[in-house]
C-alpha cells in the first residue's frame, strides 16, 4: 500500500472514532457554523468536542506547520483528509477569517515570534479575527484609506473609521490597514497592524442589511492602541501584504464548494413530466447554470492542482472570485424561480423565517465583498491580459 | 488524478503547437479554399502528421499508435484548432478510430491499424437531417443470404470524399427514435450504389452528403452485434465529442489571442483601444470563460482515459465549449471593428470553423438537454 493509502486508512479510522454523529450532518444555516473566539457560544457539546479534537491534531489548518498549530500535512495528504471528511459528511470544525485570510498572510510575511503568538490561537479557534480594510471613502479604491496611526515609540495610536467590518462585534482582534505616512505616495504610506478590539478606543456599531441580518459593522477607533510588535512587515509596506491577503480572500469567496445541486432542489420542489422538470424553460436555465457550475468546480480543482500547497494564486484568484460569485448569484435567482411564491415568505416556520429569500439577498454581496466584480475584471485585464492602465 | 497535464503530455502539447504553427498556418486553409483544392487538405501535412504519431494518438502501440489517449488527442486537436489545420484527423484518427476501438475483432483491429498509421482514412456517417439526432436514424437495411443491402441518405459527414471507408449507422429494427435496432456497418467508398457528394461548407473543410442506393455489403461488414450499434457507438461518440470540444477551445483561444494583440496596438481617440474599460471588462470575462471551459474539457478527457462513463462529461464539455466558442468568435469580430469583417483578415475563418464544429454531433442545446437528462431531470 502506498504511503498515501496508509494515511487514508489512518484518517478514516480516526474520523470514525472521533467525529461526533451530530457533526456528520449538513449545517442548517450560518448559525451552526463554528467560528470560535472568546465570545463564541458553542451550539452543542459535540461542536466543542469536534473542534478540540481536530485542533489537537492540527487539522483545523491541515497544511500549516505543526509548530504553529497546524497538521503539517502535504497538499496530497490534506486532499485525502478533505475527501475522507466529505465521505462521512463531517462538518468543518472551524471557519474563520484567521484561517482563510490572516493565517496565510502571517505565514508569508510574519516573523517567527508573530507566527508563534497568533497562529496557534487561530488554529484552536480561541481568537476570532475581523478585517479592517474598507472605509467610508475607501472601498474599491482601498489604497486611499485614511485611518491614521501615529508612531509612539513602542506602540501606535490609531484614529479613524472602518466600515463593512464583518462580524466586528463578535470578533476579538482585528487585522487592520492604517496610514502611517501621509506624505508618501498613496500605496506607500500604508501599514498592516494587528490589535485587540477589547479596548476602550474601539467601538463597533452593527449595520442592518437588506437580508434583515446585521453581520457587519461600522468600526470606530478613538486613540486605539496597537503594540509595535504587531506591525506585520515594515511600516509603509502594508499594501503588499494587504494584496496578498486579498488573493486568499478572493479564492475563498469564489470557492462555492459543492453545494446541493440546483437540480436536486428543483426535483424536490417541481413536478415531473416524462421524467423531466415540467417547466421546460426553467429546466433549460438550470441545465445552463449547472454546466457552468460544474465547469467552474473543475476549474477550482485545476487551480488547486496547479498551485503549490498554500501558494497564492495571484491574479488568477480574481478570475475565480469573479466567476464563482456571479455563478452563486445566478444560482440563487434560479432557486427563487424553482420555489415560486414560497420563496418570498419572510417570516414564519414554513420558510424557516424566510431562509430562501434572505440567502438570496445575501448573495448580492458576493460580487461586492472582497473587491467588486468590476474590480476583479480590472485586475484580470491589467495583470493577466496585460491591457494598458 | 491531478487535473493538470503531466510532463509527457506537456511535451506533446509543445510539439503539436510547434508543428501546426510551422506546417499548417491559417494561410494553408485559405489556399486550399482559394484553389478549390480537390482533396481539401494537404497530403504532405497528413503524411507528416502520421509520422509524428498524431494519426495514431489514441491507438495503442499494438495498433501502430502512440498511445497518448484522449488527453493526447485533445492536445493535438486544440493545437489544430489554433491554426485551423485541415486534415482528416478528427474524422479518421478520432471518430472512426474510437468507434473501431470499441470492437474486439480482427477485422476492426486490422482497419484500426491502418487508420492509426495514416495508411487509410475512415469516417462516420450518422446524421440524416440538419439536426443531430442519432436515435432517429432511418437508413434502411434489408438482409440477404450473404449480407445486407443499405438504402437511404446521410448528411454532414466529415471527409467522406477522401475516405477509404465509411462507418454507417443504420436501422435494422424498430422505429425512428428507438435507440435499439441500430447497427453499424463499414462500407468501402467504392461500393456500388453509394454516391458521395462533397458539399462546400462555410468552414472550407470537407463535408459530404451520401446517398445509398441498394448498396450491398457482406455480413462481415456488420460491426458487432446487429441491433446493438448505438450501445457501442454512443460511448465512442462521446469521446470524440470531447476531442471536438478541445478543437473548439483551440479555435476560441486563438480568436482571443489575436484580439488581445489587436487591443494592445490599435489606437483611436489618441489612445490604445485596450485602455477602454468597456472592452477590458469584456476581455476579462472572455478570458474567464476560456479558463473555465478548459477545465471542463480536461476533466472529461481524463475521464475518457480512465475508462469511466463519459456521457455526462462529454455533454458538459461540448455544451460549454460551444457556448464559449460562440462568445469568442463574436467578440473577436466586434472588437476588431471593420477589419474583422474582411476576408483578408483571418478572424473570419475562425468564426466559420467554430459554428460548424459547434453543430457537429450536437450543439449547446442538444448537449444541455442531454446533460439535464443524464443528471436526472
Ligand atoms: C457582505 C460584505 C462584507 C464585507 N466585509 C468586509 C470586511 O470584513 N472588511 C472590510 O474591510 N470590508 C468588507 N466589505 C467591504 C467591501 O470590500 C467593499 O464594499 C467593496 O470593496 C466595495 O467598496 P464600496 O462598497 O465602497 O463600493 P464602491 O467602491 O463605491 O463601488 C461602487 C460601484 O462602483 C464600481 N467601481 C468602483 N471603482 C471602479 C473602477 N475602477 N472600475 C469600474 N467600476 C468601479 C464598483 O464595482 C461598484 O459597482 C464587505 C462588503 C460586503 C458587502
Amino acid at each position: 500500500m502506498s504511503e498515501l493509502e496508509t494515511f487514508r486508512l489512518e484518517v478514516r479510522n480516526w474520523l470514525e472514532a472521533n467525529c461526533p454523529d451530530s457533526m456528520r450532518t449538513p449545517t442548517k444555516g450560518l448559525e451552526d457554523v463554528c467560528w470560535g473566539g472568546r465570545k463564541f457560544v458553542f451550539e452543542s457539546d459535540d461542536q466543542r468536542i469536534w473542534l478540540n479534537r481536530m485542533a489537537d491534531k492540527g487539522w483545523t489548518v491541515p497544511t500549516w506547520p505543526k509548530e504553529y498549530g497546524g497538521g503539517g500535512l502535504s497538499k496530497a495528504e490534506a486532499k485525502v483528509l478533505a475527501s475522507e471528511m466529505k465521505r462521512i459528511n463531517a462538518r468543518s470544525p472551524l471557519n474563520s477569517f484567521g484561517i482563510w485570510m490572516l493565517g496565510p498572510a502571517l505565514l508569508e510575511f510574519g516573523t517567527h515570534e508573530q507566527k508563534l503568538e497568533h497562529l496557534p490561537p487561530i488554529a484552536r479557534g480561541e481568537i476570532r479575527w475581523s478585517q479592517g480594510y474598507s472605509e467610508p471613502n475607501a472601498g474599491s479604491d482601498l489604497a486611499s484609506l485614511a485611518t491614521k496611526a501615529e508612531d509612539k515609540g513602542d506602540h501606535f495610536i490609531i484614529n479613524g473609521q472602518k466600515v463593512w467590518t464583518s462580524y466586528a462585534d463578535k470578533s476579538d482582534w482585528i487585522f487592520c490597514l492604517v496610514r502611517t505616512d501621509f506624505d508618501a505616495k498613496k500605496h506607500d504610506g500604508i501599514s498592516f497592524v494587528l490589535f485587540d478590539m477589547d479596548q476602550k478606543g474601539v467601538t463597533t456599531k452593527p449595520i442592518l442589511l437588506i437580508s434583515g441580518n446585521s453581520p457587519f459593522c461600522e468600526t470606530f477607533f478613538d486613540d486605539a492602541i496597537a503594540d509595535k510588535k504587531n506591525l506585520i512587515g515594515e511600516a509603509g509596506k502594508g499594501w503588499t501584504i494587504a494584496k496578498y491577503l486579498l488573493t486568499h480572500e478572493r479564492t475563498m469567496i469564489g470557492d462555492i464548494g459543492m453545494p446541493v445541486p440546483l437540480s436536486s432542489l428543483a426535483l424536490d420542489k417541481m413536478e415531473l413530466e416524462n421524467g423531466q422538470l415540467d417547466d421546460a424553460m426553467l429546466r433549460g436555465d438550470i441545465a445552463a447554470h449547472e454546466i457552468d457550475a460544474a465547469s467552474f468546480m473543475f476549474t477550482m480543482e485545476r487551480a488547486k492542482d496547479e498551485a503549490k500547497a498554500g501558494a497564492s494564486l495571484g491574479a488568477f484568484s480574481s478570475m475565480l472570485k469573479y466567476y464563482g460569485t456571479e455563478l452563486n448569484k445566478d444560482r440563487h435567482e434560479l432557486i427563487l424561480k424553482v420555489n415560486g411564491s414560497d420563496a418570498y415568505e419572510w417570516e414564519g416556520q414554513f420558510s424557516n423565517d424566510g431562509e430562501i429569500a434572505r440567502n438570496w439577498l445575501r448573495t448580492k454581496a458576493n460580487s461586492i465583498e472582497g473587491g467588486t466584480s468590476e474590480v476583479q475584471l480590472n485586475i484580470i485585464s491589467k495583470r493577466i491580459i496585460g491591457l494598458p492602465g | 488524478m491531478a487535473l493538470v497535464l503531466n510532463e509527457e503530455q506537456q511535451l506533446l502539447k509543445e510539439s503539436a503547437e510547434g508543428f501546426f504553427a510551422e506546417k499548417a498556418p491559417v494561410v494553408q486553409l485559405r489556399q486550399l479554399r482559394d484553389d478549390k483544392s480537390e482533396k481539401g487538405y494537404s497530403a504532405d501535412l497528413w503524411q507528416e502528421m502520421a509520422e509524428m504519431g498524431f494519426a495514431g494518438v489514441i491507438a495503442g502501440e499494438e495498433l501502430g499508435g502512440t498511445g497518448f489517449g484522449y488527453v493526447g488527442a485533445g492536445i493535438v486537436a486544440e493545437a489544430m484548432g489554433t491554426t485551423l489545420a485541415a486534415s482528416p484527423f478528427m474524422a479518421s484518427s478520432v471518430i472512426a478510430l474510437s468507434v473501431l476501438n470499441a470492437f474486439d475483432d480482427d477485422h476492426s483491429r486490422a482497419i484500426a491499424h491502418k487508420l492509426a498509421t495514416g495508411a487509410e482514412i475512415a469516417t462516420l456517417a450518422i446524421d440524416e437531417t440538419s439536426r443531430h439526432a442519432p436515435e432517429k436514424t432511418t437508413l434502411k437495411v434489408s438482409e440477404t443470404e450473404t449480407g445486407y443491402v443499405l438504402n437511404g441518405m446521410k448528411t454532414f459527414v466529415p471527409d467522406a470524399h477522401v475516405a477509404d471507408k465509411i462507418l454507417v449507422l443504420a436501422r435494422t429494427a424498430g422505429e425512428a427514435g428507438d435507440p435499439d435496432g441500430l447497427s453499424l456497418f463499414i462500407v468501402d467508398t467504392g461500393a456500388k450504389g453509394m454516391i458521395v457528394d462533397r458539399t462546400v461548407m462555410t468552414d472550407s473543410r470537407n463535408w459530404a452528403k451520401i446517398t445509398f442506393e441498394n448498396v450491398s455489403v457482406s455480413s462481415d461488414n456488420l460491426l458487432g452485434d446487429k441491433g446493438n450499434g448505438w450501445k457501442t457507438l454512443e460511448p465512442a461518440l462521446d469521446k470524440a465529442r470531447l476531442v471536438i470540444a478541445a478543437e473548439l477551445l483551440g479555435v476560441s483561444q486563438e480568436a482571443y489571442r489575436v484580439t488581445m494583440e489587436y487591443l494592445k496596438e490599435r489606437k483611436q481617440f489618441d489612445t490604445i483601444i485596450g485602455s477602454f474599460q468597456a472592452l477590458q471588462h469584456r476581455a476579462a470575462h472572455w478570458y474567464s470563460e476560456l479558463e473555465v471551459t478548459r477545465s471542463a474539457i480536461l476533466k472529461g478527457l481524463q475521464a475518457a482515459d480512465s475508462g469511466q462513463n463519459t456521457a455526462w462529461f462529454a455533454s458538459l464539455a461540448k455544451a460549454k465549449a460551444s457556448k464559449t466558442a460562440e462568445l469568442s468568435t463574436n467578440e473577436a469580430i466586434q472588437m476588431h471593428g471593420g477589419i474583422g469583417m474582411t476576408d483578408e483578415y483571418d478572424i473570419g475563418f475562425y468564426i466559420k470553423r467554430a459554428r460548424v464544429l459547434q453543430h457537429l454531433y450536437g450543439d449547446f442545446n442538444y448537449h444541455s438537454d442531454r446533460f439535464a437528462k443524464l443528471s436526472g431531470y
